[in-house]
């Protein structure tokens, strides 16, 4: 039965649901839907689009089938008889504490056991998508701003701003630091929001950040600190990426910030963390908020009614994670796997003239094709995202997309395809960039 | 680590700091009894036993043995492996193809197959507490309202309040029509919201109600959809219950009846669902918008980023409801089941005078206590019902919590215990009622000879009765419902 049109006039639906906030109408999404009109494939469509706008974490699943390989009876996720009916009828809010447990655990594993976390300070939500928008509800009220530095993951218009009524001021950063946050781009935005009448509630960065895959600094994470706590407002950390750092001690989190102070005035502090690209398992719709408030946990966890995560996921996850033996090695490999072919790409788009910002974490890195625009403006950039998208036939997302002030920067996933995808990915952009250089000399 | 900090509650927004959540209501002292006092066959057996949570737990050893006969279903066994990683990376949110074939298929056979539901208008929710609120965010604005009959399922007062900044109207059901939704209550509830410049955006009806466990029949479906035709306002049907009807008169969905009202708009009406209920699964969280409205189908898909269906669960689920033999004998088995337990429970109470709402579905039945009230007061309803916790051990939920109009009704849970159990729970309340009887009643002595004889047969009949099929179970686990993503 296909879906009727129906003639006649759409009857009042809400203003959340006629804007366009969430999003999609970017140019960003283009690049998926060409890409799902012709998605490329080894063998059946050697020729077409290469997905490298979806950061995906396909590097180590190998490490997760051995695991459910070798625990299958033991995992118990839904297959033993009487643990089926407690889970399946298990809807607490608090989540099961073995998930916690395991989660908190596991937070701590990927920082180096540089900071401790409190398994009842962990608040489930099905995916971090859910995670940002709930924090946002509870730390600001409609009209109110989050401070996020730019460029950042564009989702984000999504999930801060769309059913929340929440404005996302831009913290702007440039490629003079390499991007990083300073003191003064964060003074300027929170300025720019007062001459507006808007009240700024918080602060959000990502770190490890995305789009460019890079850490955030000891001293810069000190100094938004310091920001936030002079201007008594609340920072969010989205720390996603925390696992996909390459090397696990140049990842600081700002959990280790609050833990050498000795948690003094944390209470402004939460962290969002997900599975989904650690663990490389989207579907499953794990988020946790880690908060050091105790009124935000309180009411982030009776609001996680709206979006708890599977019991029967919880269970399965609560075993996998608590596996020390398996987590150690599994975020070892992950890393060394993500910084292998971090260097790969790196190598392959240099010996093809184009340099990436210097990253260490994350499953994409951020590409300078600014000489390759004839004015340095956003639309030259789409102009050259288009002829990437259409001509050499890769999905890459552009830098306006994230906010980038800068014109002419792409972020490029690469862990979510094979090894000989990403070299044939690597081999059109080469071949592309020699035609660029041939077509320059003439 | 505690990072306690009193002034900080000015730091959080107002739906942070307000009460929607719902939790301060005196609706949570029975759970507080029952957490502090959790009944168990034999290791309390002088505890308070949990009936005001409407939970579905007689037909798990059917889904047991499915699970144990479909290692497939499972991406943790070695029959479901291959495809574990597919799934797991799997977030598109329209869902996998085989799970909302699966479950619209199901929805069709829950209504005896006399209507179709198309796979591609089937939206991934939260559970229906995610579904109810992400529909409200896509049909009313901030300060608008719903009208929802009187009485109604307590955390509808959170899920479409909270956090979407919109309006309950209540429209007001009563006994002396046996809570029937008219259509003057409904004009009349839209009037007084126009009269107070509430602008009234759609009606809520929970079909088969809760609490009352009765269904809509077909003329006041009608009416229903006539009226909110004639308002040009939205209807949302929750028939969460569908699968609970256990008699006659049998379950109708909004999706038959629409068909039969001419000139109904149908971009006026949606659907909410969920496996909570009808299969017993609140844990796996799965929550379904059904809507008639492709752009209201559009928005919600995209809002369901906010509260995807687990992908892990997805298949299981797909697997399960795709199994139509076990479908069909599940329905019907759950049916009889919960004719069974709601017999038993209704005539054991009617045989000591206690009369209750006649109804054919849900989990739980509407209990009449008016006459055990001093006075015609919500006060003495509380008082009643703190006596019924505390001296009878029963947690049930008093009527004031579902904002009903006239004091002195109970919602009685029975489907989320074993017989053992409501043995108990049944006894109680006899003894309690008897003993109410004997202090409110001038009765005669041979009339209490009479009745001691006619309570002492039945209690033998009722012995007689229990030959459950099923494996005993433990007292629920669940706690408050402070904890509860639905109640």
């Amino acid at each position: 039965m296909t879906i009727k049109i129906e003639k006649r006039p759409t009857v009042g639906l809400s203003k959340v649901a006629t804007s366009d906030t969430h999003g999609e109408d970017s140019p960003y999404f283009a690049g998926w839907k060409a890409y799902d009109e012709n998605p490329f494939d080894e063998v059946h469509n050697p020729s077409g689009v290469i997905q490298m706008g979806l950061a995906e974490n396909q590097v180590s699943f190998d490490l997760l089938e051995e695991y459910l390989e070798k625990y299958r009876d033991v995992a118990r996720c839904g297959s033993g008889i009487s643990s089926f009916r407690e889970n399946a009828l298990f809807q607490d809010y608090h989540g099961l504490l073995s998930f916690r447990k395991a989660m908190a655990s596991f937070m701590e594993q990927v920082r180096g056991g540089r900071a401790t976390f409190d398994p009842d300070r962990v608040v489930i939500t099905a995916g971090a998508t859910a995670a940002n928008e709930l924090l946002t509800f509870i730390l600001a009220d409609p009209g109110d701003a989050l401070l996020v530095p730019t460029p950042y993951y564009p989702g984000f218009d999504r999930d801060l701003r769309w059913r929340t009524d929440v404005k996302i001021v831009p913290v702007h950063c440039n490629n003079s630091n390499n991007f990083q946050v300073t003191p003064q781009a964060l003074e300027e935005a929170y300025k720019e929001a007062e001459s507006k009448n808007i009240k700024v509630k918080g602060v959000l960065i990502t770190n490890p950040s995305n789009p460019f895959g890079a850490t955030v600094q000891r001293l810069v994470l000190e100094e938004i600190v310091e920001f936030v706590t002079r201007k008594n407002i609340h920072l969010v950390s989205d720390e996603i990426y925390s696992g996909s750092a390459f090397c696990c001690s140049e990842f600081v989190s700002i959990a280790e910030i609050l833990e050498s102070r000795n948690y003094m005035d944390s209470e402004r502090v939460h962290i969002v963390y997900s599975l989904s690209k650690d663990l490389g398992l989207p579907g499953f719709r794990v988020g946790t908020i880690y908060s050091y408030n105790d009124n935000v946990v309180t009411t982030a966890r009776r609001m996680s009614s709206f979006t708890l995560i599977s019991s029967q996921t919880q269970q399965l996850l609560a075993s996998m994670l608590s596996d020390e033996t398996f987590t150690q090695n599994y975020i070892k490999t992950n890393r060394e796997r993500l910084r292998r072919r971090y260097e790969m790409i790196i190598d392959g788009l240099r010996s093809a003239g184009i340099e990436c910002l210097k990253g260490n974490a994350g499953l994409f890195c951020w590409m300078n094709l600014s000489p390759l625009l004839e004015k340095p403006t956003k639309d030259c950039e789409l102009a050259v995202w288009n002829t990437i998208l259409h001509e050499v036939k890769l999905n890459i997302s552009p830098g306006s997309s994230c906010h980038c002030s800068e014109p002419g920067w792409f972020r490029v996933c690469f862990a979510n395809m094979s090894e000989n995808t990403l070299e044939i990915a690597l081999k059109r952009i080469h071949d592309f960039m020699e035609t660029r250089t041939i077509i320059q000399k003439h | 680590m505690g990072f306690i900090s009193g002034n900080n509650k000015k730091l959080l927004s107002k739906i942070a700091t307000n009460d929607g959540h719902g939790e301060n209501s005196a609706y949570f002292d029975g759970w507080k009894a029952y957490e502090n006092d959790p009944f168990h066959l034999t290791q309390n057996p002088n505890g308070v036993i949990q009936m005001g949570l409407a939970e579905n737990q007689l037909c798990f050893d059917l889904i047991q043995e499915w699970v144990v006969n479909n290692p497939k279903a499972s991406i943790c066994t070695s029959e479901g492996a291959q495809d574990f990683k597919d799934i797991a990376i799997f977030q598109d949110y329209h869902g996998l193809p085989e799970f909302r074939k699966a479950v619209s298929r199901f929805m069709e056979k829950v209504r005896g197959d006399r209507v179709t539901f198309d796979p591609e208008r089937i939206v991934m929710s939260g559970g229906a507490t995610g579904a109810i609120e992400t529909l409200t965010f896509c049909l009313a604005d901030p300060g608008d309202a719903f009208l929802v009959p009187t009485p109604y399922y307590p955390a509808f007062d959170r899920d479409l309040r909270w956090r979407t900044r919109v309006q309950l109207y209540p429209v007001v059901c009563e006994s002396s029509n046996n809570f029937k939704v008219t259509k003057e209550a409904l004009e009349d509830a839209y009037e007084k919201a126009q009269e107070s410049n509430i602008r009234v955006k759609g009606l809520l009806i929970n079909n088969p109600s809760n609490p009352l466990g009765t269904v809509l029949d077909r003329e006041t479906l009608k009416d229903i959809l006539r009226f909110i035709n004639d308002k040009n306002i939205h209807l949302v049907c929750d028939e969460i219950y569908a699968a609970t009807a256990f008699s006659q008169p049998s379950f109708i969905s909004i999706a038959e009846v629409k068909e039969e009202v001419v000139g109904c708009n149908e971009n006026l009406v949606h659907i909410i669902y969920s496996l909570s209920k009808d299969l017993g699964f609140p844990g796996f969280r799965v929550g379904i918008i059904y809507s008639y409205n492709d752009v209201v189908v559009n928005i919600a898909r995209k809002m369901s980023s906010f509260g995807l269906v687990s992908t892990q669960t997805q298949r299981l689920i797909a697997s399960m409801l795709s199994d139509d033999i076990f479908v069909e004998n599940f329905i019907a088995k759950s049916s009889v089941r919960l004719s069974q337990r709601h017999g038993l429970f209704t005539k054991g109470l009617a045989q000591v005078g206690i009369n209750t709402l006649k109804s054919n579905a849900g989990l739980f039945f509407w209990m009449d206590l008016r006459r055990l009230l001093k006075e015609p007061t919500f006060e003495d309803e509380l008082d009643l019902w703190h006596i019924i916790i505390n001296e009878v051990k029963l947690n049930v939920s008093p009527g004031c919590s579902f904002h009903c109009s006239e004091p002195g009704w109970f919602r009685v849970c029975f489907a989320n215990m074993d017989d053992e159990t409501m043995r108990v729970a049944l006894r109680r309340i006899r003894h309690f009622v008897l003993k109410e009887n004997k202090g409110l009643e001038v009765a005669s002595k041979k009339q209490c000879r009479r009745n001691k004889l006619e309570i002492s047969l039945s209690f033998r009949r009722l012995d007689d009765f229990m030959n459950s099929p099923f494996m005993n179970s433990p007292h629920s686990p669940m706690s408050s419902p402070m904890v509860q993503a639905r109640t």
